[in-house]
């Protein structure tokens, strides 16, 4: 079948972000940030219990030191991100605008590495040594949800999976660490999606890549020839990246009501996990950096940085040169699911893909006016709700007709509001309504 | 057939027939209604009937009952005093308690205090804030638009819920008007920052300030916040206490502060207020702007 001509997969549902402003950032090189003086390592940034610290106030740590260790199953272990001097245990400004806890670095400038973790032949490893590694080494999502991978990579018992997915649709526009990422480290980022595999014993591996990204999909194509890794090209559609559209797109599966994807056999992990689970296993290296695209129209150098964790926004924004004019809001994530931040001080976390300034005009909010029945919301919704039934409902405070009409589904991608003709804060709507739903069950 | 009426050939027999059917069906299903309605009556108490009658009829939920006629059932049932209704006067209680023949029950009335005085021109603001005017809307995006955690929003949750209308929102600050207030607590439940306390309706003197932060941290954020110096527990240990950085009145204390108090004290930033002067306060900013 010819390259050009052949069929991509997708879902149902979705929308086409007009401008992708993936252009602004696509094509330049990651660049590694140099040093800095300080470092604030955030301990809530995963889903679950945060981690508990391990040192105190005045220890010297070394670089890829564990600083925190992983509070019960569900968390992960933190890494300093440098050498240096624990100089405060206390608030930061978090990312979710509430101050959140964080370990504060003073780094020495000698980046002295501590002892790290002998590399392991993934090939000939036992499966459960290999989960080890990753819990030890604090690998999370890195696409945004964080959860921590080496729970993701032990599936119950019960749960049959046969599947393994790699997420690189990175379907957020103005995002491109992960096609960066891609580009730059393929050969990781396969190696990382076959240990994967051998750790859940699947030997089904696809990648699924946007076809905006067709230099990607290429390069990996050519390194996973005569390997059991599937690249799977996909429609532009957002929200492609979402995990159970991915799931839907390529293994034709559909992930059940308040499921997980492993009730569809399915686990879905990020690229760039996949990249990190690479340097944990084969190097021994702890999750301690990342690559952020720090972008928008008014960022002066807008492009990529490997930057470590606990970087302030501050100092991202510096590296990018700052900006030609006072931004209208500063996101964390992409433009569709991001999250406004109210500090500079804000550091960045494993899960943080990006950081978007928007200018004035871009973050102007219209004017909500009353729903018009066009049902565009509807046709929008990838998770099949009809969203302006449940807006009226849950304007109302009729919780139980909002919950009737699975409420609770809704992944707030953002898709509703976006098509939105009269403006309406949906996706608002539907977190209150979530939040509600959620206390009312405890 | 013919469509003209007047050439229709009307089956009289027919008719008859049908008209005679409706009515015999009406009859029995009508028998059928009515003997089930009189072997199967459930005899409710006329006496709860008599209560609901008395009762405001407000369905405030203040007494902690569903509404009206569930505080009726259970005064009736004695697991209420018919004075736990925080809405009736003394006169309407002993109307109820008269008519049942049982005791008044204590009568301790209530209100609502919305501790905190940072309006819109006393204290700062992080974000523009667009979304939805719900102070719970606003809690989602990033904790709200106030530099103080612990702060009123100003959007209104309360005084929507409010079944009398006691709650006013000047300048972004929720206020109440104790004439109008019964305590019933519906605001206290549907605040997400936890603002509204419930206090006995005796006390007139509050602090209204909710932070539990340092007072130079409260200070950076707001200037009508209690800055903990302890002032007033000084000139009175009797009335207030001290707890992290918050002043507090001992609403439990024997005697509790009054206007002369709060002249005695002097307030630095003057948290501690009466309702009524924390209702002017907010509306004294609005005049100077």
């Amino acid at each position: 079948m010819n390259k050009s001509s052949r069929d991509v997969m997708t879902f149902k549902g979705g929308i086409h972000p007009a401008d992708s402003g993936k252009v602004l950032s696509e094509n330049r090189p990651t660049l590694t940030a140099p040093l800095l003086e300080r470092y604030q390592v955030l301990l809530c940034e995963n889903v679950g219990k945060p981690p508990k610290p391990v040192v105190n106030v005045g220890d010297q740590v070394g670089k890829y030191q564990l600083i925190a260790a992983a509070d019960g199953f569900v968390s992960a272990n933190l890494h300093a991100p440098t050498s240096g001097k624990v100089v405060k245990i206390g608030e930061v400004p978090g990312p979710m605008g509430i101050p959140a806890p964080a370990i504060e670095i003073e780094a020495d400038g000698e980046d002295r590495a501590a002892e790290l973790f002998p590399p392991l032949n993934w090939e000939t490893a036992d499966p459960k040594e290999l989960v080890k590694r990753i819990a030890d080494c604090g690998l999370v999502g890195m696409g945004g949800a964080s959860f921590p991978s080496h729970v993701k990579l032990s599936p119950p018992p019960d749960k049959k999976v046969d599947t393994l997915i790699l997420n690189g649709a990175e379907c957020e526009p103005f995002l491109t660490a992960d096609h960066r990422l891609m580009l730059e480290r393929p050969r990781d980022v396969i190696t990382g999606a076959r240990i994967m595999a051998r750790i859940l014993n699947v030997a089904n591996i696809n990648i699924g890549i946007e076809i905006n990204k067709r230099d990607a999909v290429e390069s990996l194509e050519t390194l996973a020839e005569g390997t059991n890794v599937k690249i799977i090209p996909l429609k532009v559609r957002y929200p492609q990246g979402s995990e159970k559209h991915l799931i839907q797109a390529i293994a034709g599966r559909e992930v059940p009501s308040g499921g997980l994807p492993a009730d569809a056999g399915c686990v879905v992990q990020n690229v760039a996990t996949a990249a990190a689970c690479t340097d944990a296993v084969m190097k021994g290296l702890p999750l301690v950096e990342r690559i952020v695209t720090v972008t928008g129209e008014i960022v002066c150098r807008p492009g990529n940085w490997k930057l470590r964790i606990g970087t302030p926004l501050l100092e991202a924004l510096r590296l990018a040169g700052g900006v030609t004019e006072e931004p209208g809001k500063i996101l964390f994530g992409g433009p569709m699911m991001g999250f406004a931040q109210r500090s500079l001080g804000v550091p960045i976390a494993k899960n943080t893909s990006g950081i978007l300034l928007l200018t004035r005009e871009e973050a102007l909010r219209h004017r909500a006016t009353s729903c018009i029945r066009c049902g565009r919301c509807v046709q929008g919704c990838p998770m099949h709700l009809s969203s302006c039934l449940l807006a009226t409902a849950i304007e109302n405070g009729r919780w139980d007709l909002a919950q009737q009409n699975h409420v609770m589904d809704c992944i707030e991608c953002g898709s509703c509001a976006y098509v939105c003709p009269a403006h309406r804060p949906l996706v608002q709507l539907m977190r209150s309504a979530k939040m509600e739903l959620r206390k009312r069950k405890k | 057939m013919d469509i003209m009426l007047g050439t229709v050939a009307v089956d009289w027999k027919l008719v008859a027939a049908a008209v005679a059917l409706m009515a015999g069906g009406g009859l029995l299903l009508g028998l059928i209604i009515g003997v089930v309605a009189r072997c199967f009556r459930v005899v409710g108490d006329s006496r709860v009937d008599l209560v609901t009658e008395l009762l405001p009829g407000a369905n405030c939920g203040g007494c902690g009952k569903a509404g009206c006629r569930d505080f009726a059932k259970s005064v009736v049932s004695g697991e209420n005093p018919p004075g736990k209704c925080p809405v009736s006067t003394r006169e309407q209680v002993s109307a109820i308690a008269l008519a049942l023949g049982v005791e008044v029950g204590e009568i301790v009335p209530k209100k609502a205090v919305v501790r905190c005085s940072g309006n819109l021109f006393t204290s700062d603001r992080v974000a523009y804030y667009k979304g939805i005017n719900k102070c719970s809307s606003a809690m989602l995006v990033g904790g709200g638009p106030k530099l103080c955690r612990y702060g009123c929003l100003g959007m209104g949750d309360c005084a929507r819920k409010c079944p009398f209308g006691a709650i006013e929102i000047i300048n972004n600050l929720a206020v109440i008007h104790e004439e109008l207030c019964i305590g019933c607590g519906r605001c206290a439940a549907v605040c997400p920052r936890g603002v509204i306390a419930i206090v006995p309706a005796a006390a007139h003197v509050h602090v209204f300030c909710n932070s539990p932060e340092k007072g130079a941290q409260k200070r950076q954020v707001c200037r009508s916040a209690c800055l903990g110096c302890g002032k007033c527990v000084r000139k009175d240990p009797e009335k207030f206490e001290l707890t992290a950085g918050l002043a507090k009145v001992k609403y439990d204390a024997a005697e509790l502060p009054d206007m002369e108090t709060i002249e005695a004290v002097g307030c630095p930033t003057g948290a501690l207020a009466t309702t009524e002067r924390h209702r002017l306060a907010a509306k004294k900013e609005a005049a100077v702007k």
